[in-house]
């Protein structure tokens, strides 16, 4: 019998469950790698090069090249590892999560000293706003 | 014996600590999330607890996806403060308690809560937000720190009932401890958030306002709220409310005891990407 993934119909959402998890591993260890300084320097040195070390897909890697973490995301990433990428760019959290959302760094800081983007018309995929 | 004298609820967003160790505190944007804090600082200076269970969620820093312990307590005797990629916090090392953590890991899991035991460990900012929080910046940490880190990075995270039920054990584990210590149990992360996806900056006020109404008054309901709740109110991250119910599960009335006296509620929005809930409850005796 399938599992009861009751979070797929949450719009712009992605739940980190086992299934991303597996899709996502090397991934994610790679970022893991970013937690030793002498690491983020390596990889600052060669981007490439120091991710051709992990097994991750060609997809990935491009992600990873492009700072798409939409894209890193769909592929298995999950965002507390994807932020030590962020942090070897010098990115704060919230620099990261509003390249996530489409909208510029000064837009998405404005919406949330707002009080943040609302629930409402956010709670089903194809909801009407 | 020891017993539990006052639990506490903090969200512990990274910005906050990064906010205090870059000396930008008193910034206009700063400024109200921690004139919330200035109650607490008094607060805990008058009931100072001899020992802190610290219920928090390790964020991808000691446990990568190698391991992934959903209810995991620090024994040893101390715990470093992580490098999460920006270099480590300038705060002190965490000193544990490792005669009552072990003594309450044995408890809990005959008990049934098959917890992880964790002798070698650092810890993120999960743990040191609220810590300075509550005590500023000071040279060392006032007292011991028992961590117990809860996954809710990889789903499915454990259920609210589940961490109510398991802070009642806690209760019970530390209320046969053999010595005469006041303990407090923190219950930290949320609240409403999201980190990821388009819908980043996810807040819901209304969300929040009834948790901590419920939270107070009406815990055994809102243990009951499925994980799809907190995920489509709440936001992704919000999840992380979960591990409130552990501290409050562990408080008196929920053993027979009076109902806690709410020492202070404190709400602002926002703190980066988050809502910041914060709630002291004491026991009454």
């Amino acid at each position: 019998m399938a599992l009861d993934k009751p979070y797929l119909d949450v719009p712009g959402t992605t739940i980190f469950d086992a299934e991303q998890s597996r899709k996502g591993y090397w991934l994610n260890q790679f970022c893991m790698s970013l937690m030793k300084a002498e690491n983020r320097v390596r990889f600052k040195a060669n981007e490439r090069a120091y991710l051709d070390e992990w097994a991750m897909s060609e997809e990935q890697k491009q992600a990873v090249l492009a700072r798409d973490l939409n894209r890193c995301i769909a592929l298995g990433g999950n965002i507390y590892f994807l932020a030590k990428i962020g942090a070897t760019d010098g990115k704060s959290f919230q620099q990261m999560a509003g390249s996530m959302t489409g909208m510029s760094e000064e837009q998405y800081r404005d919406m949330m000293v707002n009080g943040g983007r609302s629930v409402e018309g956010n709670r089903y995929i194809g909801e009407k706003k | 014996m020891a017993r539990i004298t006052a639990s506490v609820y903090t969200s512990h967003v990274p910005a906050i600590g990064a906010a205090l160790d870059l000396g930008k505190a008193g910034e206009p944007y700063w400024q109200p999330l921690f004139a919330g804090y200035e109650f607490s600082k008094r607060w805990i200076q008058e009931h100072a607890p001899d020992v802190i269970f610290l219920v928090y969620n390790d964020h991808a820093t000691a446990f990568s996806l190698e391991l992934i312990p959903t209810f995991a307590i620090g024994t040893a005797a101390q715990f470093a403060v992580a490098d999460e990629g920006w270099g480590a916090r300038p705060v002190p090392t965490v000193i544990g308690h490792p005669e009552l953590a072990s003594h309450i890991a044995q408890s809990v899991i005959q008990d049934d809560f098959d917890l992880t035991i964790v002798n070698q460990m650092d810890v993120d900012h999960g743990l040191t937000v609220p810590l300075s929080l509550m005590y500023g910046q000071p040279q060392a940490w006032p007292c011991p720190v028992i961590p117990f880190a809860v996954n809710v990075v990889q789903y499915p995270v454990p259920s609210g009932r589940r961490c109510y039920l398991l802070g009642q054990a806690i209760r019970k584990a530390i209320e046969s401890f053999d010595a005469p210590l006041k303990v407090q149990i923190w219950g930290t992360g949320g609240m409403s958030h999201q980190l990821q996806g388009p819908r980043a900056g996810l807040i819901n006020q209304q969300f929040d306002a009834m948790f901590l109404d419920r939270l107070i008054a009406d815990p055994a309901g809102l243990a009951a709220v499925p994980h799809i709740e907190y995920v489509r109110e709440a936001g992704s991250e919000g999840i992380e409310l979960v591990m409130w119910l552990i501290a409050r599960g562990a408080m008196a009335d929920i053993h027979g005891g009076k109902p806690p006296r709410v020492a202070h509620r404190f709400y602002h929005v926002p703190a980066s990407n988050t809502a910041v809930g914060h709630l002291i409850l004491e026991n009454q005796a």
